[in-house]
């Protein structure tokens, strides 16, 4: 019956499919964060700014040194590193939920994609604004002290582990929101509260004994330090033992959102 | 060669609500299929599994001989979806959404570009192209989902419903164009409320009702099966009265239109000739419902063990 052959798009070799696929969805993510940028990138840039002029400078030259180094500059590197964590959360969280909400993620969903090529997707787009974020809150930073890098392998590693691991929270997020309200709930109940208590502003070395060891529970001290050691070489924790809990977290959290996904939890009726 | 192979299709959601019993259907390559049912009648669930968008509770399905338990990207890629309701993101262009579905599909950008130029044009939105899609009418916003669909050249099109809310001029634009597409080589599975536009464009159809098929069959099989059509006929003079018709059961609606119904071994020869003796002039007839809605809600109206004999 059929006039002309068709050509056949299941014979394509399933990595070309994948790779074009792949770069579609982050192509997608990047002009979405580029697209809101007022929403996006400017407010993470002001927020900072206003932590440097009021912690650093207004406050923080009463509180004077810590571990050796200007207050300021002890908590650049932790500020830079609370916003590429809300920030990659948040991208993924509210672009997956996004979609969902408006019922376009069915456009992934019917394509021959495999789950975990959609997850690594979402997930480079948070790493994307991360990154981005991460770089944008560093220019504030050098407005306001000297920034030296001791390791610039471990500031780069930390940051992009880090932006993955929360990136992946933010899709996880996604999976269980059922409306608008479910995605800002555990940014501010859990995200918020465990990067406050992660040693952004504080060597937890001040902390008495029962506090310092319960915030070695929390996985954003890991993170937080093994950066803070990247750019000033001090930090309260292993670095060897910050980047596994890192890995770790990473691999367990994809390993989870694929399985989620590959259930259809939340997507698939 | 099928185009789809379902075998035992059977769906029972969480809430225990059971929308397909175990359902068989074929459809051969090439064919314009139409797949009918009443609101909740397990249409959209069947098309989500086909599809991947709901997941079965048992069965098979295959796409042009790929099982979407075994392949199913492979499946993936032979079909287009057009879903009942819009799923493209609201606060995109109208061209990016068309050229990232052809991504989604591996088609590189450059040719993806093209396609989605092409498509666009053939559903007559290529001047809207650098619109936000949420400033699109509604009959824009689906011939959209349509080119969507059709970028990356499906050989199996799924439509659900697809000329629902648009007016009878678009339809029908989009009656043609579907012919032409599946003249061109693509199968093409049609639901729709719009039992004359299933008459007018497929040639088999399957009823499906409470999760069963009830009726699957050449659409003219199916239309030859209805064994009486009602007839509304205007007459020039007004009648007191209705024409006396021995054996036809007619009856006047007001006094210029007269109802009757004819059985499948009665002519409407013989009705013209004893109207014609009777001086009864009539200016102008028309079938009271279309054939296929009669027999639609014969089946569907019919107690459930009669139905679950025909399938």
């Amino acid at each position: 019956m059929a006039a002309t052959p068709l050509p056949r798009l299941e014979d394509a070799p399933a990595w070309r499919i994948r790779w074009v696929g792949y770069l579609t969805i982050l192509r997608r993510e990047w002009g979405r964060i580029i697209r809101i940028w007022g929403q996006t990138l400017v407010p993470p840039a002001v927020t900072a700014a206003l932590y440097f002029i009021i912690f650093g400078s207004l406050i923080g030259r009463r509180i004077g040194e810590m571990d050796g180094f200007d207050y300021i500059q002890y908590i650049a590197p932790g500020l830079i590193m609370m916003s590429v964590i809300t920030n990659s959360f948040g991208n993924v969280v509210s672009s997956f939920f996004g979609a969902k909400f408006g019922k376009h993620v069915e456009e992934l969903l019917v394509a021959p994609l495999p789950n975990w090529l959609i997850v690594c997707g979402y997930v480079s787009g948070g790493l994307i604004r991360g990154l981005i974020v991460g770089l944008v809150v560093t220019a504030v930073a050098l407005f306001f002290t000297h920034l030296p890098v001791a390791h610039p392998f471990i500031v780069i590693a930390s940051v992009v582990l880090t932006s993955i691991v929360f990136s992946l929270g933010g899709f996880f997020n996604a999976i269980f929101a059922k409306n608008f309200e479910q995605i800002s709930w555990f940014p501010t109940f859990v995200l918020t509260p465990l990067t406050y208590l992660g040693g952004v502003f504080y060597s937890v070395s001040l902390l008495p004994a029962w506090a310092e060891k319960l915030s070695h529970l929390n996985p954003i001290l890991y993170m937080v330090n093994a950066f803070r050691y990247g750019f000033l070489g001090a930090s309260d924790v292993d670095v060897g033992i910050a980047f596994a809990i890192t890995v770790a977290a990473a691999v367990v959290m994809f390993a989870v959102v694929v399985t989620l996904m590959n259930r259809g939890t939340g997507i698939r009726e | 060669m099928q185009a789809l192979s379902i075998r035992g299709l059977a769906k029972t959601y969480s809430n225990g609500v059971q929308a397909l019993s175990g359902i068989d259907l074929e459809v051969p390559e090439g064919e314009f299929f139409a797949l009918l049912g009443p609101n909740g009648a397990g249409k959209t669930t069947a098309i989500g599994i086909i599809t991947s968008l709901v997941t079965k509770s048992a069965g098979s399905v295959a796409v042009f001989g790929h099982d979407i338990d075994r392949e199913l990207e492979r499946a993936k890629s032979c079909i287009g979806l057009v879903p009942q309701e819009i799923n493209f993101n609201m606060f995109e262009k109208v061209f990016t959404i068309v050229v990232n579905q052809a991504g989604f599909y591996g088609i590189p950008r450059r040719a993806a570009v093209e396609r989605a130029e092409e498509c666009l044009r053939q559903l007559q939105l290529w001047e809207k192209r650098d619109a936000i899609a949420r400033t699109l009418s509604g009959g824009m916003k689906r011939r959209l989902m349509i080119a969507r669909a059709l970028v990356h050249r499906p050989r199996l099109l799924i439509l659900d419903e697809p000329t629902a809310g648009v007016d009878i001029e678009i339809r029908r634009s989009m009656w043609v164009f579907l012919r032409e597409i599946n003249a061109r080589g693509t199968t093409i599975i049609l639901t729709t409320h719009y039992l004359e536009e299933a008459e007018n464009l497929c040639r088999q159809v399957a009823i499906i009702d409470r999760g069963r098929i009830i009726e699957n069959d050449r659409m003219s099989n199916v239309v030859r099966k209805l064994n009486q059509e009602t007839f509304v006929l205007n007459l020039r003079d007004a009648a007191s009265a209705p024409p006396d018709l021995p054996g036809y059961a007619a009856r006047l609606l007001d006094d210029h239109t007269l109802e009757v119904d004819v059985s499948k071994d009665q002519g409407l020869n013989d009705i013209f000739a004893r109207l014609s003796a009777q001086r009864v002039e009539v200016l102008s007839m028309r079938n009271k419902v279309n054939r296929l809605e009669e027999l639609f809600m014969r089946l569907v109206e019919a107690p459930a063990p009669v139905r679950a004999g025909v399938a």
